[in-house]
C-alpha cells in the first residue's frame, strides 16, 4: 500500500515536472512555415498583432482613441484671413474687424458698402489735405479696368487666394500678364493692393510725381530675406547673437 | 457745458487709447483676437518645388522678438488651425486640412471632406493622421508621409511692409506725402519672427479645380483654373 501511494506520488511529480517542462516549450520562429504567430497581447507595452495602437485596437485589444490623445469638442472660428491685408485696410474700425474675423467667405455681401466707403474715404483724406473737393478726388478705374463697385466686391466677397495648381504663382506678375494664381513668399503684395487702390487705369495715379502722394508704393522690398529655400520655405528663426 | 467738456476729454483719450492699440497690433487685427494664440498673422498659398504639388503656409501670433519673446511663443492646444480648400467654385470648403497641438507635436488631419462647413468645426479623426514634431529655432523636424509634407515651429516672418508708415495713413496724419521714399521707409518685420505651420500637398488629393472665381464672375479673363483657400482658426469652447 504504502508503496503504492509512493509510486503514485512519484508519477504525480513526473507529471507535474513534465507539465511545467511543456509550459517552457516554445515554437522557433523558422517552424510555422513562414506563418508568424502574433501572440496577441493588450498589455505588453508594444505594438504588435493587428493593434492599431500601441496595445489597442484590431480584433482583440480595446479600440484606440488615436493614442489616447483626445481630440474631441467643437471649435468656434475666431480668425479667418484669405488675401493678405484685406481686414487691415477695409476694415476701419475695431467693431468691423472682429465682425470680418468670424464672417465666412461665401457671406460676406453686407461688407462691400462699407469697403466701398473705406475705398472713398482713404482718397477723401488726400483730398482735403490736397484741398480739392472731396467729390473730385474718388476712386477711379484701375488697371485690372475694376471701378469701385467692383473692386470693394471682388475685395468683400472673394476674399479667398485664388491658387492655381497647374501654372506659376503670382499674386500679380504685369510682365507674364497673369493676376491671383496665389500669393508666394516674394510677391509684393501690399505694393500690389496699394496700386489697385491708388492707381488708376495705368498704375501711376499716385505715384509721388507731379506733386502727387506717394501711394502706389510702401517704400519696402524684401531687404536680405532669402525666398529660396526648400521645404519648410520659410527662413528660420532669428536668434539674438 | 462742463459735461460737453468732459465727453471731449473722454472721446480724446478714448481716441489716443485706439491709435496706440492699432499701432501696436501685428496686422492690425480686430481687438477681440489681436495678439492673441488664435490671431492669424498671414497666409500664404503657392506652388511647390514639386509643380504637382500646393504648399500651405499660415503664420500666426506675429510679432515675435528673437530670443526669449520666440523661444516662449507656442501653439494652442484649444486652437484648432483649418486650411480650407473650395474646389467646386462656391467659397464653401469642401476639403479641409486640420491641425492642432498635443504634446509636443502639431497633429494634421486631412485633406477630407469637413462634416460642416462654415463657423464651427469638429476634428475628423477617422481620415489621414500626421504627426510633427514642433521645431524650435534652432532645431527643425519635418514629416514626409502619405505623399505629403509637415512643419510646425517658429520662422523670420516673410511679410515685409512699412506698417508704421501705413498706419499714418490710415489715421490721416500721412496726407499729403503718403509713403515713405526707399531710403526712408522702415520694414516693420525686417527683424521679427512668427510661428507658422507649413503643409505640401499633392494636388491629386485636392480634386480638379474649377474655373477661376474672378473669370466666372467676369472680373478678368484669361485666367487658369484655380481652388479658393483660406485659413481660419477656431478655438474649442
Amino acid at each position: 500500500m504504502k508503496n503504492i501511494l509512493i509510486h503514485t506520488k512519484k508519477f504525480s511529480l513526473l507529471l507535474l515536472l513534465l507539465f511545467n517542462f511543456l509550459l517552457f516549450v516554445q515554437c522557433k520562429d523558422d517552424d510555422d512555415n513562414g506563418n508568424v504567430i502574433y501572440q496577441v497581447n493588450c498589455g505588453d507595452g508594444i505594438q504588435n498583432g493587428d493593434e492599431q495602437g500601441i496595445d489597442c485596437g484590431g480584433e482583440f485589444c480595446s479600440p484606440c482613441e488615436d493614442s489616447g490623445i483626445n481630440f474631441d469638442g467643437t471649435f468656434i472660428q475666431e480668425d479667418i484671413a484669405g488675401r493678405p491685408a484685406v481686414n487691415m485696410i477695409f476694415g476701419f474700425s475695431d467693431l468691423a474687424q472682429n465682425e470680418y474675423n468670424i464672417s465666412t467667405v461665401s457671406n460676406r455681401s453686407n461688407f462691400q458698402e462699407e469697403f466701398r466707403t473705406v475705398l472713398e474715404a482713404y482718397h477723401d483724406i488726400y483730398a482735403i489735405s490736397l484741398e480739392v473737393p472731396v467729390d473730385d478726388l474718388d476712386f477711379e478705374t484701375n488697371v485690372l479696368n475694376w471701378d469701385a463697385n467692383i473692386f470693394s466686391t471682388v475685395m468683400s466677397q472673394y476674399d479667398a487666394l485664388q491658387v492655381a495648381p497647374n501654372g506659376p504663382t503670382t499674386y500679380y506678375d504685369e510682365n507674364e500678364n497673369l493676376v491671383f494664381t496665389g500669393r508666394s513668399l516674394s510677391d509684393d503684395v501690399m505694393d500690389t493692393t496699394f496700386r489697385l487702390i491708388f492707381g488708376g487705369a495705368n498704375g501711376d495715379r499716385f505715384d509721388g510725381n507731379n506733386s502727387t502722394p506717394q501711394l502706389t508704393t510702401d517704400g519696402v522690398g524684401p531687404g536680405n530675406r532669402d525666398f529660396s529655400l526648400p521645404f519648410p520655405y520659410l527662413e528660420p528663426a532669428l536668434t539674438i547673437e | 457745458m462742463k459735461k460737453t467738456k468732459l465727453f471731449a476729454v473722454i472721446g480724446t483719450l478714448f481716441l489716443l487709447l485706439l491709435c496706440v492699440t492699432l499701432i501696436s497690433s501685428d496686422h492690425l487685427d480686430g481687438t477681440n483676437i489681436e495678439g492673441t494664440t488664435s490671431d492669424i498673422a498671414d497666409f500664404y498659398a503657392f506652388e511647390g518645388e514639386d509643380p504637382d504639388s500646393t504648399v500651405f503656409i499660415a503664420t500666426i501670433q506675429g510679432n515675435l522678438n528673437p530670443g526669449g519673446v520666440t523661444d516662449n511663443a507656442n501653439f494652442d492646444e484649444d486652437v484648432l488651425i483649418e486650411f480650407n480648400i473650395d474646389n467646386t467654385g462656391d467659397l464653401v470648403e469642401d476639403l479641409v486640412i486640420q491641425a492642432i497641438k498635443r504634446g509636443d507635436s502639431i497633429h494634421f488631419f486631412g485633406p477630407v471632406v469637413p462634416n460642416q462647413t462654415g463657423l464651427e468645426s469638429q476634428i475628423i479623426t477617422t481620415t489621414t493622421h500626421n504627426v510633427v514634431q514642433i521645431s524650435t529655432s534652432t532645431d527643425t523636424f519635418i514629416t514626409n508621409e502619405n505623399g505629403m509634407s509637415f512643419f510646425a515651429g517658429p520662422r523670420r516672418d516673410s511679410f515685409y511692409f512699412d506698417m508704421n508708415r501705413f498706419m499714418d495713413i490710415k489715421l490721416g496724419n500721412a496726407a499729403p506725402s503718403g509713403f515713405y521714399t526707399p531710403e526712408e521707409s522702415t520694414d516693420f518685420f525686417n527683424e521679427l519672427n512668427t510661428l507658422a505651420i507649413v503643409i505640401e500637398v499633392p494636388n491629386i488629393l485636392l480634386g480638379d479645380a474649377p474655373t477661376h472665381i474672378l473669370e466666372s464672375q467676369g472680373y478678368i479673363n484669361g485666367l487658369p483654373q484655380a481652388y479658393n483657400v483660406w485659413v481660419s482658426s477656431k478655438r474649442k469652447q
